[in-house]
């Protein structure tokens, strides 16, 4: 096995171009697993953590540029205006897994229970890939993600980061698991309230083959906050009915399975619990908005 | 590797460990760290069926890949084929038939650790996949497949007391189960096999008995006793994963075979296959009790997984059994007991050993008595609670403390942690911990209560006697002692205490422990919680014997020539059980009772244990740091099987294996422990001292369960709950 250490970005593509085999490395959380257990014997590997370019994280232009590999730990202290990625972040693994661990890594091997992906799927972001022969090229989180392990990248592709639009509004992230820290989801949430286009954002994680955004739920919750005035006025009362409905409808996006960590009916159980209450979290919270 | 003690400290003091600077700063020498020059390293071919025919086995390929220096099947195996700690069961290399998923099929040494893998792959195993039994019920039903051709008991006893049939007011009557848990010990199994000049061969082992493992190794290596020299390296953590034999034959093979020194070290997955698990457990008791409370008759049966080798289960459902009624006094009392052969892996020693499955039935049955009777929980079982005199189950009197009442009166005088309101904490604070999945919602409180016993030492009969050899001399610094046992300091901290022991006696302050090997007497298992009497009171005997000489000759300032003396400790004789479970069993017994208070997220079923408290009778505590932290472990470990620890199986196969979804509790799942220690000394044994390492594994995952039954009115049959058993789906 060959292991590659390139010292910038621009090196790694051109490794990368030479040998599409290879399997990029970031923090290793999850690649090195692979390796211990056997179950992956790539014939070289490329050390991305000399790359510095890809360790940084920007805003411009009221867009958010998030680097491949920032790790969580980087994420819970640099960017405490992202309170649902924070909140992603702070409940991947142990402080060391934190620390080394990126959101390239999520997206590279594209787990439905990546815990930061639910967050960019709430965002609506498109993730940054690029190639020596092509430059860059940029994607919707949808279109990248096809499937439980399963990518839209080029074999001579490197993912650079994920870009967001900036969105204005309260929003949270949960998991849920059957420990208290340092577990894999049994099933996660994020809901972000866009206040400038009048809409909610609700993404799930680890009940599906991929992240899943729950479409009809976000539809009924942002039409029925409509018609009673809520967008307006934030003081406006969303009647239960509305928030069981959109629990219930959250709920029935899901597409959980029974596996070792979880049965399917608490997977889609606990989606309803956790669509219900972020959503009054949410919803207090634009009555009081500390996120501005 | 040799422990130099010159700090003062004898017993009843909290004496700092002798291990503990090296463990801290990473100095530490543990056996997955052994290497010598030139050595090998073996790897292990395990079998992916539970039950299967091995047709042909085929090893040119791997024999010729590069590398390699060996590769041994059960035909490789000079001496006695098959092994195990009571009966002989266990095939060194499976012989025609597997029995398990993860059972040893073939041994590889090669020049390093990914190519002895790699040959792994090399070997063709042709396998008949035959049908497993993999339920405990199931196989004891006639027409179930066999899994060893004289059947699929282990072995059955009942504990017939009293009147069985005598007539209660009130009966109550519930189903209980408990999963598989993994002991899960911090150092996989590890260990360095060295060729000897003499034909013999030295073994440098994580154990927890180096004589138990030798009297296996030597008849399977075809070698006399005195040709195979084990040598303790450090353990990290056993809790019973290394009562029974994993890689020391294996090893031992490939170094004979090779001539040069061979070495085995699991990774985590290979050691959930690599060693015994605690038995799961499906129990029904019927609990009968007057109107005032008085409890009259217990009826239980109880019925453990053994898997696919004998191993310990024989005495495992032996406590399970004799247990069964609590530590309660009851005049009428049928107790039945078995033990089933599987296709599961084998079941063997874990912390509690059969007393744990028996007190999450019974006090689960002794709340639901409490309620029938409309009883305070806790004034019921100070009614009933066994005191010194009473009569157990099985005619034993207890003869030693018995401070039950104790116990249950200190939890009680305990005052309940303050409720804090939600939305004043650090959200990692509520159930969920880090996964912010609430700020307060469906929150609700419980408290529960259990109280139980375990015995201390081996029962039914054996002897585990340990012997100490202890000399002392003067040199420039002044008096010295040097300590040799074959007592194996786990991690629970023998060594220290046999240093406070040395001081104590002999008022010597430079104590020498050396490392323990076969060189000397057996020590006995460092389990159940035997090892501070055991070989606590074989050191004191030859210090006593020590000082008796160097008095003879005038005393220490006289001391021309080293004096020292050998002693062997025995506890009082046991004896066995008859047709009906008669008899004088146990040595001797520990005493717990634990209070959890619990808080449960009933929307979601998530659950944060707020406080343990464990009241302990330890008879005196010769270290009460050590004994707090054995009382914090056992706890962790009781909170794990009562909220996240099982080892899932589904047809024989393990889905688990890996530290990813075997969950252990981490910081923030376990609460502090409030220790409440009940000292009254244990006639006969070493300054009253009775063992601390597991009434709390015992008690704990009982009184988890009781709070959350609180909490929620929901009836939680079995451990551990789950998410789903909480919400009710």
């Amino acid at each position: 096995m060959d292991v590659f250490l390139p010292r910038s970005l621009e090196e790694a593509l051109a490794m990368k171009a030479e040998r599409p085999e290879a399997v990029p490395l970031a923090g290793g959380t999850d690649l090195m697993v692979e390796l211990n257990f056997g179950r992956l014997r790539p014939p070289a590997i490329i050390d991305l953590t000399r790359a510095a370019e890809l360790a940084t994280h920007r805003q411009e232009d009221g867009h958010v540029f998030l680097g491949a590999g920032v790790t969580y730990a980087a994420i819970v202290n640099e960017l405490p205006g992202f309170k649902p990625l924070v909140q992603a972040s702070r409940s991947v693994g142990s402080p060391q897994i934190r620390h080394r661990g990126t959101v390239g890594g999520n997206l590279g091997t594209a787990s439905p229970a990546g815990d930061a992906l639910p967050v960019l799927a709430a965002y609506d972001a498109e993730v940054v890939l690029r190639s020596q022969a092509r430059g860059e090229r940029s994607m919707p989180w949808h279109a990248f993600l096809m499937g439980p392990k399963k990518t839209a990248i080029a074999p001579d592709e490197l993912i650079v980061g994920a870009r967001w639009a900036r969105i204005r509004g309260p929003g949270s992230f949960s998991k849920i698991g059957t420990r208290n820290a340092m577990v894999i989801a049994v099933a996660g949430l994020c809901l972000v309230i866009d206040e400038d286009h009048r809409r909610v954002n609700v993404a799930l994680g680890s009940v599906g083959p991929t992240i899943i955004r729950a479409t009809p739920a976000e539809e009924q919750i942002s039409s029925a906050m409509a018609s009673s005035g809520a967008w307006q006025d934030p003081s406006t009362a969303v009647s239960e009915q509305v928030i069981d409905e959109f629990a219930e409808l959250v709920a029935s996006a899901a597409r959980p399975l029974d596996d070792v960590r979880g049965t399917a009916a608490y997977r889609r159980h606990g989606c309803r619990v956790l669509a219900r209450r972020s959503l009054a979290w949410a919803l207090s919270e634009r009555r009081l908005p500390t996120w501005l | 590797m040799s422990i130099d003690i010159r700090r003062k400290g004898g017993v009843g003091e909290s004496v700092r460990r002798v291990d503990g600077v090296p463990k801290v700063r990473g100095e530490f020498e543990y056996a997955s760290d052994l290497r010598r020059d030139g050595m090998l390293h073996g790897a292990t071919l395990r079998s992916p069926h539970p039950h299967a025919r091995i047709v042909s086995i085929d090893i040119a390929a791997a024999i010729a890949a590069p590398g390699v220096r060996a590769v041994l099947t059960h035909a490789d195996v000079p001496g006695k084929k098959t092994f195990g700690l009571d009966v002989q069961d266990q095939p060194v290399l499976a012989i025609d038939v597997v029995r398990y998923a993860g059972e040893p099929v073939a041994i590889v040494a090669a020049e390093d650790p990914e190519l002895a893998r790699a040959a792994l792959k090399q070997i063709d195993v042709n396998y008949e996949v035959l049908t497993p039994v993999t339920d405990m019920e199931r196989a004891l039903e006639p027409n179930s497949p066999s899994v060893h051709p004289q059947g699929n008991i282990v072995r059955t006893l009942q504990v017939v007391h009293g009147d069985p049939n005598a007539s209660a007011d009130v009966w109550v009557e519930g189903s209980y189960e408990t999963g598989m848990q993994d002991q899960a010990p911090l150092g996989p199994e590890a260990g360095l096999a060295v060729p000897a000049a003499d034909g013999g061969v030295e073994l440098f082992i994580a154990t927890q008995w180096l004589h138990a493992d030798l009297e296996q190794l030597a008849p399977c290596l075809g070698l006399p006793a005195e040709k195979v020299r084990l040598h303790l390296s450090g353990v990290g953590g056993a809790f019973g994963a290394r009562e029974d034999v994993s890689m020391q034959i294996h090893a031992c093979l490939l170094a004979l075979r090779t001539g040069r020194p061979v070495k085995m070290s699991y990774g985590r997955q290979e050691s959930f296959y690599g060693h015994v698990h605690r038995h799961p457990s499906r129990v029904w008791m019927r609990h009968g009790a007057r109107r005032d409370g008085t409890l009259v008759n217990v009826q239980a049966r109880l019925l453990v997984d053994g898997g696919a080798y004998t191993s310990t289960s024989p005495a495992v459902i032996g406590n399970a059994t004799t247990f069964a009624a609590g530590p309660y006094e009851v005049a009428n009392a049928r107790l039945e007991g078995t033990a089933v052969f599987t296709n599961n892996p084998p079941c063997g020693a874990m912390r509690g050993f059969g007393a744990v499955q028996a007190c999450f039935a019974y006090e689960a049955q002794m709340d639901k008595l409490a309620m029938a009777l409309g009883l305070d929980p806790l004034e019921l079982r100070l009614k009933n609670a066994v005191k010194t005199g009473s009569v157990l189950p099985t005619g034993q009197p207890i003869i030693g403390a018995a401070p039950v009442r104790e116990c249950l009166l200190r939890l009680q005088d305990l005052p309940l942690p303050a409720e804090e309101p939600p939305l004043d904490r650090d959200p990692m604070l509520l159930p969920g911990g880090a996964g912010n999945v609430g700020h307060g919602e469906a929150l609700k409180r419980g408290v529960g209560v259990a109280v139980g016993y375990k015995n201390l030492a081996y029962s039914e009969g054996f002897d585990d006697s340990s012997e100490a050899w202890v000399r002392v001399s003067v040199d420039r610094e002044g008096p010295m002692a040097e300590v040799k046992t074959a007592a194996v300091d786990v991690g629970q901290g023998i060594d220290t205490i046999v240093a406070q022991i040395v001081r104590t006696e002999l008022g010597i302050d430079r104590v020498l422990i050396r490392q323990p090997d076969t060189s000397i007497g057996s020590a006995g298992s460092s389990s159940a919680s035997r090892q501070t009497m055991m070989t606590g009171g074989a050191v004191q005997l030859a210090c006593q014997a020590v000082r008796a000489e160097i008095d003879a000759q005038g005393g220490m300032p006289e001391l021309r020539r080293p004096v020292e003396a050998t002693r062997v400790f025995h506890h009082r004789p046991t004896g066995k059980l008859d047709a009906n479970g008669q008899g004088d069993p146990h040595v001797s017994f520990a005493f717990g009772a634990a209070r959890a208070v619990v808080e449960v997220d009933t929307d979601l079923g998530l659950v944060r244990v707020v406080q343990l408290a464990v009241a302990q009778d330890v008879g005196r505590a010769l270290n009460p740091q050590s004994v707090m932290g054995q009382i914090e472990g056992g706890s962790a470990q009781g909170l794990g099987l009562a909220l996240m620890e099982e080892v899932a199986l589904v047809d024989g196969q393990v889905k688990n294996a890996s530290f990813t979804d075997y969950l252990l509790p981490t910081i923030l799942d376990m609460p502090p422990v409030v220790c409440e220690l009940v000292e009254e000394p244990e006639p006969g044994l070493p300054y009253g001292a009775k063992g601390v390492g597991e009434p709390s594994t015992v008690v704990v995952p009982a009184a988890v369960v009781a709070a959350l039954r609180h909490a929620t009115g929901r009836e939680l049959r079995r451990a551990p709950v789950k998410p789903d058993d909480l919400v009710g789906l």
